[in-house]
């Protein structure tokens, strides 16, 4: 499902370059649940953005679902997320001054779903992270955890064969994060593909695999 | 995504951010609508000082003869009698003269005038219809001299308006009454509006009369004091008094100009001082222009910069969630563009209305130019949509992760 080979990454800072992937290879299967997990500065979020295509490695070989994803143009990478990708940011990332729902629909509306079935599925994937009663709530008037869930109706609206999820549990309290975690545990029972990162060991035991990174590399990988 | 979604997403981002929305329309609005006002009031002062200029007589050639010469004494310029009648005639009938509008064959003297028990001593002058269109004559009540009078040889009189206070105060009416001038009763049946102190040669004084009266019963005379002659407009000036020079020569036969015992006078120096005036006008309203449409722009400019720069996390985020750069950029563009057309249109608006109000407040005729409209509205309107487009094509050329960094 994603095979990395050589990922590397490096930024430029003036005339100072600094790594923060070196030479990064592995692979994850389909219906794989796999965490993440490095202190800050590992390069995770940096390598998460790359599998998320939403940025592109300096060298190295990416593939997703077969394909080589550092070779495609701007336009097909956009497809690639739009339908292959679900992705949930730390921060969340909402439309502010923008309804639960009207969030939720955005990807179906890039993806040309007729506009009924963009809101029966919007209001379906609301419900199933218990926000049906907050559908037309402007998303800055939710608490951080259904913000947090709000952004993940909105990686799974598409169906998408690859959940990432950066820190999802990372802004809400440990109660709401079991919660989460479950939702996560339930999707990856249904043959999604999940792959997290945390930095919460008792988060990263609801995967089935631990990939530790550090300094740009991976240590181990633990099953 | 079809189109009809995109400007539905549109006008749904720009209804939902107002504070934002009011504030780039505001930057428009002030833009267009200063520059129309300003340019209109530029144009108005233009029209307004031309509008005076050409009452003065812009395109008038005045014909009148040389000193008469007796056994070698030069008398004083102007008492010729060699201008005639059929001279105004020629000039008016002739083929080869092209650029003459009308012609005024004038007789003017100085006699007294009684009315009542009022005794004025004034300038009488024997004038043909065309006299008020050449001179701008406006009536403030009555009628003009007609070409029947002149015919007829009609006792009437139409008085300037200071000669009528002149001859009967302020209490009575003048028109209906009648006035003597030497020994012929004359019968008053109009009065012109007053020119005011512009004048050099004050008409408020005067009193006109049939051409053929004043000639025959009042001064006793066949010739013409000057012939008035209304050019076609003021470029044409200097070809009118060529063509009427040769032609008033050769029905004398004189061969050498210097000889001649004519002059033909045009107003010089005002037409001087009307291309100057106009010249400044024009390099003014020009620099107005440049000015206002640099500052709008400039205004519209940062707003839209600033508006949409802050935008490149939005931008971002539509990206990561699959949309096409094509589709942000269209998204951005219809937006710009809504934002643009309406408040153009609502500057536009308010320019016209600012500048008939200014316009009035000043006394100012109120001009309205389609041209400096459009250029307005075209410069700013292309400043607002370039510089809405240009900021949102550059955030949709980034990584998603670096429009979502964008701080």
């Amino acid at each position: 499902m994603i095979k990395t080979n050589n990922l590397t990454k490096t930024y430029r800072t003036g005339t100072i370059n600094t790594v923060a992937l070196a030479n990064v290879s592995f692979e994850i299967k389909q219906g794989e649940f796999v965490a993440i997990m490095g202190p800050s500065g590992s390069g995770k979020s940096t390598l998460m953005h790359i599998l998320g295509a939403l940025d592109l490695p300096t060298s190295g070989e990416y593939f997703l679902d077969g394909q080589n994803v550092s070779q495609l143009t701007d336009d097909q990478l956009a497809d690639i997320r739009n339908k292959k990708i679900g992705f949930i940011f730390q921060a969340y990332n909402l439309l502010p001054r923008t309804t639960a729902l009207k969030n939720v629909i955005l990807p179906m509306m890039y993806a040309g779903v007729s506009s009924e079935e963009r809101i029966e599925r919007a209001a379906k994937f609301l419900k199933k992270v218990g926000l049906e009663n907050r559908m037309h709530h402007f998303s800055n008037q939710l608490s951080g955890g259904q913000q947090q869930r709000v952004a993940i109706a909105r990686g799974l609206v598409m169906n998408p064969k690859i959940l990432l999820a950066d820190e999802p549990t990372g802004n809400i309290a440990s109660e709401q994060a079991a919660e989460i975690m479950e939702v996560f545990q339930q999707l990856n029972q249904d043959g999604h593909t999940i792959v997290m990162i945390t930095h919460e060991q008792e988060i990263a035991e609801y995967a089935q695999r631990i990939i530790n990174l550090r300094d740009g590399k991976i240590l181990q990988s633990e099953d | 995504m079809d189109f009809l979604e995109l400007l539905l997403e549109s006008i749904s981002t720009l209804t939902v951010n107002k504070m934002r929305t009011g504030l780039a329309a505001l930057g428009i609005i002030i833009g267009i609508g200063s520059v129309i006002t300003l340019i209109a009031l530029g144009q108005a002062s233009q029209k307004s000082v031309e509008e005076q200029i050409q009452s003065l007589g812009a395109n008038l050639l005045t014909i009148s003869p040389t000193a008469q010469v007796n056994q070698g004494i030069r008398g004083a310029a102007g008492t010729g009698i060699t201008l005639s009648l059929e001279d105004a005639q020629a000039i008016q009938d002739s083929e080869i003269i092209t650029t003459v509008k009308s012609v005024s064959p004038e007789y003017s003297g100085r006699l007294q005038v009684v009315a009542g028990r009022n005794n004025v001593n004034t300038q009488i002058i024997g004038v043909t219809p065309q006299y008020a269109e050449i001179r701008n004559v406006d009536l403030a009540d009555g009628v003009f001299i007609t070409e029947h009078n002149v015919q007829a040889q009609a006792r009437v009189a139409v008085l300037g308006s200071q000669a009528a206070i002149d001859l009967f105060g302020e209490e009575v009416y003048p028109v209906g009454q009648t006035i003597r001038i030497n020994g012929q009763v004359l019968r008053v049946v109009g009065i012109t509006l007053s020119k005011g102190g512009t004048s050099f040669n004050n008409l408020d004084d005067a009193i006109f009369v049939p051409l053929s009266t004043a000639q025959r019963q009042l001064f006793g005379a066949t010739h013409l004091t000057s012939i008035a002659v209304a050019a076609l407009n003021p470029d044409v000036m200097a070809l009118a008094q060529d063509q009427i020079g040769y032609l008033l020569l050769e029905r004398r036969n004189i061969s050498d100009p210097a000889l001649a015992d004519f002059s033909i006078f045009s107003q010089h120096d005002i037409l001087d001082t009307a291309s100057a005036v106009t010249g400044t006008f024009t390099t003014l309203l020009g620099g107005i222009a440049a000015i206002s449409l640099l500052v709008g722009g400039i205004g519209i400019m940062n707003i839209m910069l600033v508006t949409v720069t802050e935008r490149t996390r939005e931008i971002g985020l539509r990206k990561a969630l699959g949309a096409k750069k094509k589709v942000i950029i269209t998204q951005f563009l219809v937006e710009t563009v809504i934002l643009t057309v309406v408040s153009g249109f609502t500057g536009m608006v308010l320019g016209i209305a600012g500048s008939y109000f200014i316009s009035s407040a000043m006394n100012l005729p109120f001009v309205l130019s389609v041209r400096s409209m459009m250029l307005a509205i075209g410069v700013s309107g292309g400043i607002g949509v370039i510089f809405g487009w240009y900021p949102a094509q550059k955030a949709a050329k980034l990584q998603p992760i670096e429009a979502l960094r964008y701080e």
